[in-house]
């Protein structure tokens, strides 16, 4: 379980997220929906420690992670899928996986259950990461998150630039994974986020304005605010 | 025939001595992107050591002292790395992004270590004492040899950059370097500590500098100043080949020591010297990266 007290976040000066709490369970999925500038990918970082950033409580089931530099909270159990993949370039597909290996503490080989949920990414084990397709890249970079065998895997945007059925197959894998871990996942489109969320939050200006159970949320005003 | 085939092998073996000193700044320069101006006083570094070594040989271990060479090209190693590493820690790690503040800090800190040598080791040149099988040479055939710590250094420098090959590209610390450098926040959101690579990568440069150091004492007498004579050409090299690419680095440094010597023995040393420029300006001008372009981010962006 995440549990994040009063994080504020930004760059430089001013904060862009302010006092923001939120929970992240295991086996559920959480949303965290937003329009473009609302500071979910700023939320992100101020999580994994990548930018300028202060919480109250930041942890990881009993551990604190709000001391700790970047490298750190990847080992304690948070694994990062960043808006725009974020795939290393020049290295091999296979390489790509090993490194989240770094943050994996209790095996040092990448598990087979991954070709499974991503069968396209055996075929390529020794293309280089920059030659692979968007959707493919979005696999890998799903895939190297779960090398690292996080308590909570979390996803900015996955849907983003990518056609339908790779995007149901994102949706199918997540699913599959929420019995083993909680899972944070930002969204702006709505029609994914309403297939396959437990919880969301809604995010204006970095500020929680609404929240609640899927099924129970005011799904107009989120219409309303996405659509502003 | 015979002169040729001397003349060719006096130009490889200036261009291994050149890799020798070059591939540490493959590394610092072409894959961190920092100009490290101190660079030639790591070699400096690594060749008094290598004098340090061969003195506490002749002292206490007469009886050895031709093993003295495989003890001093490890210490020369070592202990130009744990510099490196503790210039990184304390300067270096302040001056990432900024190359010009870089390059005057890193311009400073040569001064100041050849200042120190010349404190602990007086002006005047030093040499050192090769063994006997360094010295004397190879007869190829009748009217071809090549002499021995020429060959040796080659080995060498042939075996330093496949090493460091392997490292890079077959390791798990080379891999983690390479993820480093091509995305820094995305390498420590998977679990690496990203400034222990920094610091790691430095040293393994500032390391291989000081392993070129103990090389060059073979060839010519030590002085505190002697960095300065491979630093410029070294960086030629680099840039020539392709900053950051190791097989930049093969290619540049056989280009400049083979074209070089080539030139000098067709016409003579300064118009040799100043042809091989030109060259490198014709080089420079049809490919700006070098003649292997660079695979670390930071040259690209
Ligand atoms: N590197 C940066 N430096 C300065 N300001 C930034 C930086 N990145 C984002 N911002 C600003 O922070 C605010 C929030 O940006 P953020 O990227 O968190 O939005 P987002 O909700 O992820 O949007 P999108 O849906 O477009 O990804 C924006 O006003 C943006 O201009
Ligand atoms: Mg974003």
């Amino acid at each position: 379980m995440l549990t994040i007290e009063d994080l504020s976040a930004g760059y430089g000066e001013g904060t862009v997220v302010n006092n923001l709490n939120l929970i992240a369970n295991q086996g559920q999925v959480t949303c965290l929906i937003g329009r473009n500038g609302a500071g979910k990918t700023t939320t992100l970082r101020g999580i994994m420690g990548l930018i300028k950033s202060s919480a109250d409580t930041l942890r990881l089931d009993e551990t604190d992670l709000s001391k700790m530099p970047t490298y750190r909270r990847a080992q304690s159990g948070i694994g990062y899928v960043p808006q725009g993949r974020e795939i290393f370039p020049n290295m091999t597909v296979r390489d790509n996986l090993r490194i989240g290996l770094e943050a994996n503490e209790n095996s040092q080989q990448v598990p087979d259950y991954l070709f499974t949920l991503f069968p396209i990414l055996k075929q390529f084990l020794d293309r280089k990461g920059g030659d692979l397709s968007g959707g493919q890249q979005q696999q890998l970079a799903i895939a190297r998150a779960l090398v690292t065998d996080p308590k909570v895997l979390i996803l900015d945007e996955p849907t983003e630039g990518i056609q339908p059925s790779v995007i149901q197959e994102i949706g199918e894998v997540i699913t599959e994974l929420k019995s083993k871990m909680a899972i944070l996942i930002v969204e702006q489109y709505l029609e994914f986020v309403m297939q396959i969320s437990d919880y969301c939050y809604l995010l204006e200006n970095g500020n929680i304005t609404l929240e609640g159970l899927r099924n129970e949320i005011d799904l107009e005003q989120v219409k309303h605010t996405l659509a502003l | 025939m015979g002169t040729i085939i001397m003349q060719l092998f006096n130009g490889v073996s200036v261009a291994s001595i050149l890799m020798l000193a070059a591939i540490g700044l493959t590394i610092t320069f072409g894959l961190m992107g920092i100009i490290n101006m101190a660079h030639g006083e790591f070699i400096m570094i690594g060749a008094y050591t290598t004098y340090v070594i061969q003195n506490l040989f002749q002292t206490y271990l007469p009886h050895f002292f031709s093993s003295y060479v495989f003890v001093a090209l490890i210490a020369s190693f070592v202990v130009a790395a744990l510099l490196g590493y503790l210039m990184e820690r304390t300067i270096i790690r302040f001056l990432y992004d900024r190359p010009e503040d870089s390059l005057l800090v890193t311009w400073g800190i040569s001064l100041v270590l050849q200042q120190l040598a010349q404190n602990i080791f007086g002006a005047p040149d030093v040499s050192v004492t090769t063994p006997k099988y360094l010295q004397g040479s190879i007869q190829v055939t009748k009217t071809v040899s090549f002499a021995t710590d020429r060959v040796v250094i080659l080995i060498i420098a042939l075996a330093a950059i496949s090493a460091v090959a392997y490292m890079l590209f077959k390791t798990r610390f080379g891999r983690n370097i390479t993820a480093t450098m091509q995305n820094r926040k995305m390498a420590a959101s998977m679990g690496i500590n990203t400034k222990r690579i920094d610091s790691m990568t430095f040293a393994l440069g500032t390391g291989l500098a000081g392993l070129a150091g103990c090389t060059i004492t073979w060839i010519g007498s030590i002085d505190p100043s002697i960095g300065q004579d491979y630093i410029v050409n070294a960086f030629i090299t680099v840039v020539v080949g392709g900053a950051g690419t190791l097989l930049g680095t093969l290619f540049g440094s056989a280009f400049m020591g083979v074209g070089d010597t080539s030139l000098e023995f067709l016409t003579n040393p300064t118009i040799g010297q100043a042809l091989i420029l030109i060259l490198v300006i014709v080089v420079l001008q049809f490919k700006p990266k070098g003649m292997f372009s660079s695979k670390s981010r930071k040259l690209n962006d």
